[in-house]
Order: structure tokens, then C-alpha cells, then sequence
């Protein structure tokens, strides 16, 4: 037996919609972190409702990548490829590296199976090009059902543990502690112990099989972890972090959290997550459509709650409307798109970074709104943090752009500790303003005072036409419009946002890599790999968009050549180019719907260098 | 504290004269008056329209929003703080054309607000056009050869969508108009009074038959829960039954006595007889049609977080963490 020693393993776990790969990818993904590992995870499912049990487009995958040092993606390639049936098989290889291991469970390749996923002969090894030599085959579905002979299960249940055989074997493979895995399971079924044992019993059989049977077989890969950063862990999807960043948001503000939403993948998870927490005091209201998503919000803002709107793309162009009714009513809210590809429906399950620009001018008038992105499921958090702090300080709403990639995939998330964040202050009015205030007197910042009703003295009527600027009264005085539209753009405009910070060779690269958002990930590795070649790289990724860091121009203009990198048609490099005299990027665009591959980063960055 | 008119008046309303706007502003005044919440604890929200100024001449919170909107705003506002009143205004495009769908489902979830529609059957802000409560055949500028489709009628819309309290006035008749808004502040739900006005330029004696004293004499009733549907100039109408349904006849001939005059019931659970009281066309039934008791969205929120609250044990963001798996790196 060989044991392979390596920095970082991506592993793939695929099968049918109803084979639980993402509970198994999730376990192993814990399993891993627990040991210190640096983690990172994607689920790729199929947009079909239900599509039929072994059809090609019925194949959902999860991607686990695990390293000893920090990992930034979730890979692009897998090292290990479990596929539960023939289709799987079928679509799931062109995941795989050339020697990578594949598991299959060979009870899943029966000639049905094998028409079904459009095999032509029964040689299903050979027309796909693989060897052999790579494949832990096993009968999996025929020991798992024995294995659970003796547990009185029906045959539907013990089918569902399947997953867990192939979970054994990926934790042989990969040397890992089961104990870890069985807490995993008696946690998560503790009203159903019965159900964990016997997923305990099959884990177990799947690893003593890998040892047993396989040990001259296949590579055994060891991960060790370097560069610990002591704590406390969980591991967290992106729309989790959004979620708690609203509620840690909330908490520091001493405000209720509202929040009016419409199911939309792939944002609907922020609402089933936020609709769980009303110990926590959190409101959230499913509204008759996106429209009222976002009014309702408007009107909890008007009350004085922490509001919040989820949608992605489509529902963005629905909510538009309210957000400008926001925007001139200087109201805060922030609006959440957890970007998918489109345009119209498009992609649903799919992730891009096409609604940038929509973010940025969608609405009649010049409404000026801030426009911030994560970089990460965990920066999720961040984010959803310093949007609501952001709204909230400063009396607007603010859009918080995520994409179906973060949102979906997980990471390590170090317990973060409120009493570190920053206060959250929003300008309440002053007592002593009773009887000479009206609602657009500004303070020092430019930002209108907040009259939350129930106040005494500060009754007041907002409303979506232009307001006189010394009375609140409404006016369409020429001059006075002109100066309430400055007034706006000049109050976000002064927004204090972090500088553009620049990684890498940040004095003497020949390139610098510009994105924003999600795909911060990919190109970091791709920085790290060109690196490692010897050239000489820079990475200034932005999180904050609208306003632009105060550093922007100076960064983008330091280096010989900056490409602009982005899941889009150039949407980022325009806005730049808008912002920043003279600045003219090179660009690399690519609209699939799937995460960038960073060799393919690699090549065309290198391709920019050379030239 | 009592309060009187002024406390709740502001500014000087815009309206062209004669319009009903004028009205029943001038009722919601001294209903709110009456009514007794103070002006810093009463919000009144409206969407677009002329009536939808309306906010601008009131001295409580409120906001004059966006078209068609102004459901789902007033709703978001009443849930994330259900101690303010909320009032919500809107007229007949504003709340059942663009803001149809706001309409039903505040109706249906029960949100606790009071919504006004100021009924006049035109679009009078675009300059004449027709609503969806315009009767078919109706002439205006954008159907200049008469409309080809069929209104809404208000209480039709309220009771499909399971609402629970309907309630109809003239808005020049202020002690009407006055008594059904305190019933619908009074009424714990979504509460949809209809108000029927003139628009003077553009649909000039829509409501004709109903808008002056004589005319609600002759062609009204008013309907008061427990009481016999009588009406006329002396009561010598009454409301009965006819097989399935109901209709209006002179006591003392075709053999009908006061003894068979129904007795209106506002409180009964099913709406059938309401349903037919509010769609009558002679005589126009006005008052309060429909008040039944039902839980409130609003408060069906707060009682829910409350009992989580009981049940669950993590009651802060530290707390919620700790209700992951957790492992730790040392």
C-alpha cells in the first residue's frame, strides 16, 4: 500500500438527486475540519424538479476540497470520484484528474442502469477511457443491504444508506478518525437512533472494506494540516453566513430583524434559515411576490426595524421599484441578490455575476445605492454584517451581492465573537431637534435623521416624491430637486469603505488580477499558482463597489498590465473604466454557469504576460 | 387624552374642489379624533393617486408611497410593529389594479389595518382614464368606444380573498363615513371600508343616487348589526328573502309585512347574505356589512415567537452558534 502525501485532495461525491452525496460530502468535509484541515465545499445539483432515478440529467455532485494549508476553492478537478450509478459516472468523469481514483458501486451498472445513461456496450470502463487499475468497484448496494440484514429496516431505508458505505470507504481512503462521523450522525439523528446506528454500522463496513479488500489497490492519501489558526469551527454555507450576518447585524444594533422575501433559488435558503431563528426574536414574512418582498421591508424599515429583502436576479428587477422608493425616502434596507445566470429565468441553479450593473443603475432616476459582494461563504458573514451597519448608519439601502457558487458552498467558519465587531449606530434623531426638525435635516455625515413612529413630537410623512429640503414638504422646485439629487449621490459617495487591499507581489507584479465577489477563490489560486511558476502576480479583489475604495485608481494604475476577471461580459470592467480616468483592463470573461477552473485562469493570465 | 380634529390636520389639501377627497379627509380627522390613538402612535400609508395625497394632510407618521404598493408597505409596517394603527389609503386603481394583488392577501393573511379605498371609478392623476371599477361600456379617453371588460366589485374581491370585515360609505355623508372607520379600528383584522366619492372633472355623478342626503334617502339602507333591514324615506322598504336569494320590496304590498324583513347580521361567519347585501344596486347598502372576529396575522407572529421563545434555548447570536457542530482546532 502507497501512501501519498499531499497538500490538498478534492474529492466528488455524485449519484442519483435522492442518494444523499451532500449529506456524505458534508460529513466528510467535517470529518477533515475537524482534524484542522482547511476545507472548502460546492454542491452542483440539476435544475430538474425530479428528474427520473439513473438519468443523466437526475445526476447531483458535491465537491469537497481539503487541504493542509489554506484552500480557496473547492478544485477544479477531483482526485477521488465516488459515483453511485452509471450515469453518474457518465457525466461526473470529465471532474476528474487523469489518476484519479473512482469508486463506483458496480450493483448500479446492471444493463437498465447502462441504457439509461446511454452506455453502448457493457464495457462501461473502456468506452469512457478509464483504466481499470483506477477503479474501486465494489457491490456496494449488495453489502450494504447485507450488512443491514439483521436491522429490520425495509428495503427503502436501508437503500438510504448507501451513502454511507461510500463515505467508509472515502474515510479509508483517506485515513480518517470515524468517531467523528458517528458523533456527526448521533447528533443529527438523535430523535431516530436507531436510523444513526445503522448508518454507523454501514460507515464502518465501508471502511473495513477498503482496508480489507482494496489495501494493495488503491493510493491512501494523507492530508496534514499546517498553519492552524486555534479555535472553534463550523462549517457554513454562504446563505447560512448571510443569515447570521443579518442576525449579528440585528443583536449589535439593538433592533428586531425583518425580513420580506419570495422563494427564489438560490437565495430561498436565507429565508428557511431566518425563518427557524424566532427565539431570536427574527421576523420573516413569505410574501404574495417579490414585489411585496421588498415593500414590506420598506415598510418594517419605516418602523424601525433592521430590514432585509433576499432574492436573486429576477427578483431584482421586481423589488426595483421599492428600493428607489427607499433610496429617495432615505430609508435603510438591504437587498440581497444571490446572483444565478440568466437573463430572465436563465440558470437557475447555476452561478454568475451578471447582475452587477443591474446592482449598480436598475432603477429610474439617479438613485444612487451602495453596492457591496462577498468574496466567500464565510466572508457571507462579513458582508451581511457591513451592509446592514452600512444601511443603517447611513439611512439607505444597500445591495449585498452573493452568487449561487458561495451561497451554496461551505467552508470553515471560525465562531466569530460579537463584542469584536463594530458598534452599529444609526442616526436616531435627537431629542432636543423636537419642534425645529424636519425629516430631510441631515447630520454632519449628510445623512438624514431617523423618526421611528412612536415618537412623540416627530410625526412626519416620507414619500416617494421630491421633498423639499428645509420643510419635507413636496416640491418640484427645479433648484431644489437638483439639490436633493446631489444631496444623495454626495451622502453615499462619502460612505467610508476599507482600501482596496492588494496580494501577492503588490510592488513589482507584471500583473495584476482584478475580480470581485465569488470568484475571489479561484483567483487567488490562480495568483498562487502563477506564482509558484515565478512570475510575478498581484490580486486586488473588490468587496466594496459602490462607493469604490478611496484607493482604487492608484492601485489599478501601478501596474504594467491589469486584467479584469469576471463571471460576465465585463461588467466590472466597465464600471472601473467609468470610475477611473484612462484606466483601459484587459478582460477574461466567461458566462458558463460553473466556478472558474484555475488552470484555465492560469493559461490565459500566462497568455497575458507573455504578450 | 382626548384629542380633537386639528391635533390629526395638516397643510392645505390640493384637491380640485368638490372632490371627494375633501370629504372624507375631513371624516378620517374626527374618526381619528374619536378614536383617540395618538397621532405619534398611528401611521397612515398610501400608494399613488389623487387619494393618495392624503397622508400629506395628516399630522401622524405615515408615508404617500408608490402605485399600488401601499398594502404590502402598511403590511411590513404593522407586523414589524404591531403597537402603531395603521391606516392604509389607496383609491380604486391604486389598490385594485395595480395593487390587486397586495389587496387580496392583506385581506387573507388578516394583517390588522384599516384599508381605505376611495372609490370613484377613474384613473383622475393620468387625467380620465377607466378603472377596474368602471362599469363595462364606460367612456373615457383611453376607451373612447367604451370599455369591453367587466368591474371588480370591492366586496366580491375582500370576500373572495376571505376578508372579515367590509364596510361601504358615501364620503359626503360624514357621520356615515366617521362610524364605519371607527368600526374598522375597532375591528381586530384587515378592514376594508369602501368609500364612494366623485371625481368632478372626470367622472362627474358617478355616485349620483347615493351622494346627496334625499338620494341616500330613497335609494340606501343603512345597515346596523342586529337591526331589521328597513329603509325608504319613512322605512317603508325592507330587505327579504326570496328563495336563494334576497330583494328589496315595499311593505304592505305583495303581501309582505315587517315580520318578514331580514334582521342584519354582520357577525355571521359565512358571507352568502353579506356577500348579496354589498352587491345590491338599489337599494346601495351602506354601513357596516361584514365584521367578523378571526386571528390576526400580526399577532399570530408575535404569539409564535413568543412560544419559540419558551420552547427554544438559544435566545442570542452566541447562543445560536453554539447549536452547531462545533469542533475545535488547538
Amino acid at each position: 500500500m502507497e501512501i501519498k502525501e499531499k497538500e490538498s485532495v478534492v474529492v466528488r461525491f455524485s449519484g442519483d438527486s435522492g442518494d444523499g452525496m451532500q449529506l456524505a460530502g458534508n460529513i466528510f468535509s467535517t470529518v477533515s475540519a475537524t482534524v484542522g484541515n482547511s476545507i472548502s465545499t460546492f454542491p452542483d445539483y440539476p435544475a430538474d424538479i425530479r428528474a427520473p432515478q439513473g438519468s443523466l440529467t437526475g445526476v447531483s455532485g458535491f465537491q469537497v476540497h481539503i487541504g493542509a494549508e489554506q484552500v480557496y476553492t473547492p478544485g477544479d478537478l477531483c482526485d477521488v470520484l465516488v459515483a453511485m450509478n452509471a450515469a453518474a459516472l457518465k457525466t461526473q468523469y470529465r471532474y476528474a484528474k487523469p489518476d484519479a481514483a473512482i469508486i463506483i458501486d458496480t450493483d448500479s451498472f446492471g444493463p437498465k442502469d447502462l441504457e439509461k445513461a446511454q452506455f453502448q456496450t457493457e464495457d462501461y470502463l473502456g468506452e469512457m477511457g478509464i483504466d481499470a487499475d483506477r477503479v474501486i468497484a465494489c457491490p456496494l448496494t449488495t453489502m450494504v443491504k447485507d450488512c443491514l440484514a439483521d436491522s429490520g429496516m425495509d428495503a427503502k431505508s436501508v437503500s438510504k444508506c448507501r451513502n454511507m458505505f461510500a463515505l467508509g470507504l472515502v474515510c479509508w481512503l483517506f485515513d480518517r478518525d470515524l468517531n467523528v462521523a458517528f458523533n456527526f450522525l448521533r447528533e443529527k439523528f438523535a430523535k431516530k437512533p436507531e436510523i444513526a446506528e445503522a448508518n454507523i454500522k454501514v460507515i464502518q463496513a465501508g471502511y473495513d472494506y477498503g482496508h480489507n479488500t482494496h489495501s494493495s489497490v488503491a493510493n491512501v492519501y494523507r492530508v496534514e494540516t499546517k498553519n492552524k489558526v486555534p479555535g472553534r469551527y463550523m462549517d457554513i454555507t454562504g446563505n447560512k453566513a448571510t443569515a447570521y450576518g443579518f442576525i449579528a447585524a440585528a443583536e449589535k444594533a439593538g433592533l428586531k430583524l425583518y425580513l420580506g422575501s419570495y422563494p427564489i433559488t438560490p437565495a430561498t435558503d436565507v429565508l428557511h434559515e431566518l425563518s427557524k431563528h424566532k427565539s431570536l426574536g427574527v421576523i420573516t414574512v413569505q410574501c404574495e411576490d417579490e414585489i411585496a418582498g421588498c415593500a414590506s421591508a420598506v415598510g418594517a424599515s419605516f418602523a424601525g426595524a433592521l430590514a432585509v429583502t433576499s432574492t436573486s436576479g429576477p427578483g431584482i428587477c421586481l423589488k426595483s421599484e421599492a428600493m428607489n422608493l427607499a433610496v429617495i425616502m432615505e430609508l435603510p434596507l438591504v437587498v440581497l441578490d444571490v446572483q444565478r445566470g440568466g437573463p430572465a429565468t436563465g440558470l437557475p441553479t447555476k452561478s454568475e455575476q451578471t447582475d452587477l450593473l443591474q446592482a449598480l443603475f436598475g432603477r429610474n432616476g439617479e438613485s444612487p445605492m451602495p453596492v457591496v459582494a462577498a468574496a466567500s461563504p464565510t466572508d457571507c458573514f462579513e458582508m451581511a454584517f457591513a451592509a446592514s451597519k452600512m444601511a443603517l448608519e447611513h439611512m439607505t439601502p444597500v445591495i449585498l451581492m452573493t452568487d449561487a457558487f458561495v451561497a451554496n458552498g461551505s467552508a470553515a467558519f471560525k465562531l466569530p465573537n460579537l463584542s469584536e465587531y463594530p458598534a452599529i449606530n444609526p442616526p436616531y434623531v435627537p431629542e432636543d431637534l423636537k419642534g425645529s426638525w424636519t425629516p430631510y435635516m441631515r447630520n454632519a455625515e449628510g445623512v438624514r435623521y431617523w423618526a421611528v413612529p412612536g415618537r412623540e413630537g416627530f410625526e412626519h410623512i416620507l414619500g416617494g416624491l421630491e421633498k423639499d429640503d428645509k420643510t419635507g414638504a413636496i416640491s418640484t422646485n427645479p433648484e431644489n430637486h437638483d439639490l436633493m439629487t446631489r444631496k444623495r449621490q454626495a451622502k453615499i459617495a462619502a460612505i467610508p469603505v476599507p482600501d482596496l487591499e492588494v496580494l501577492g507581489d503588490k510592488d513589482d507584479a507584471e500583473l495584476l488580477i482584478v475580480g470581485f465577489g465569488g470568484t475571489y477563490g479561484h483567483l487567488h489560486a490562480a495568483m498562487d499558482e502563477l506564482r509558484a511558476q515565478g512570475k510575478k502576480v498581484a490580486l486586488a479583489h473588490f468587496r466594496y463597489i459602490n462607493p469604490l475604495p478611496k484607493n482604487t485608481a492608484e492601485v489599478l494604475k501601478k501596474y504594467p498590465k491589469v486584467v479584469v476577471a469576471e463571471q460576465n461580459m465585463g461588467q466590472l470592467a466597465g464600471w472601473l473604466r467609468m470610475k477611473v480616468d484612462g484606466f483601459v483592463p484587459q478582460q477574461f470573461n466567461e458566462v458558463k454557469g460553473q466556478p472558474f477552473k484555475v488552470a484555465e485562469l492560469v493559461e490565459a493570465f500566462n497568455q497575458i504576460i507573455k504578450k | 387624552m382626548a384629542y380633537t380634529n386639528n391635533d390629526f390636520k395638516k397643510g392645505q389639501p390640493r384637491w380640485c374642489p368638490g372632490c371627494g377627497d375633501h370629504f372624507f379627509l375631513a371624516s378620517l380627522h374626527k374618526a381619528m379624533a374619536e378614536i383617540g390613538v395618538a397621532p405619534s402612535q398611528t401611521a397612515v400609508i398610501s400608494g399613488i393617486g389623487c387619494s393618495s395625497r392624503l397622508p400629506h394632510y395628516m399630522a401622524t407618521y405615515g408615508m404617500n408611497t408608490i402605485h399600488g404598493r401601499a398594502a404590502a408597505i402598511a403590511t411590513g409596517c404593522k407586523v414589524a410593529n404591531p403597537n402603531l394603527t395603521v391606516w392604509q389609503v389607496s383609491g380604486d386603481g391604486d389598490g385594485l389594479a395595480i395593487g390587486g394583488n397586495h389587496f387580496i392577501h392583506a385581506n387573507r393573511r388578516n394583517i390588522n389595518l384599516n384599508m381605505i379605498l376611495l372609490n370613484n371609478r377613474i384613473y383622475g392623476l393620468t387625467k380620465g382614464q377607466y378603472s377596474p371599477t368602471s362599469p363595462r361600456g364606460f367612456v373615457s379617453k383611453s376607451s373612447p368606444y367604451g370599455t369591453v371588460e367587466d368591474p371588480f366589485r370591492p366586496a366580491e374581491l375582500c370576500f373572495g380573498a376571505r376578508g372579515h370585515f367590509f364596510a361601504r360609505a358615501v364620503a359626503t355623508d360624514a357621520p356615515g363615513t366617521v362610524e364605519i372607520l371607527k368600526a374598522a379600528y375597532n375591528h381586530k383584522g384587515a378592514s376594508v371600508c369602501e368609500i364612494l366619492q366623485n371625481c368632478v372633472i372626470f367622472n362627474n355623478g358617478t355616485h349620483d343616487a347615493v351622494y346627496s342626503k334625499e338620494g341616500r334617502a330613497k335609494n340606501a339602507i343603512y345597515l346596523k348589526h342586529g337591526e331589521k333591514m328597513l329603509f325608504g324615506e319613512n322605512n317603508e322598504y325592507g330587505i327579504v328573502q326570496e328563495g336563494f336569494n334576497i330583494k328589496a320590496v315595499k311593505l304592505g304590498e305583495e303581501g309582505y309585512t315587517e315580520a318578514d324583513v331580514l334582521v342584519h347580521d354582520a357577525k355571521c361567519e359565512d358571507n352568502t347574505l353579506q356577500l348579496k347585501l354589498a352587491e345590491m344596486e338599489w337599494p346601495v347598502a351602506l354601513g357596516v356589512i361584514r365584521d367578523v372576529e378571526a386571528p390576526t396575522y400580526d399577532e399570530c407572529v408575535w404569539s409564535q415567537i413568543e412560544e419559540v421563545k419558551a420552547a427554544k434555548k438559544y435566545h442570542n447570536f452566541a447562543e445560536l452558534l453554539e447549536t452547531n457542530d462545533i469542533w475545535e482546532v488547538k
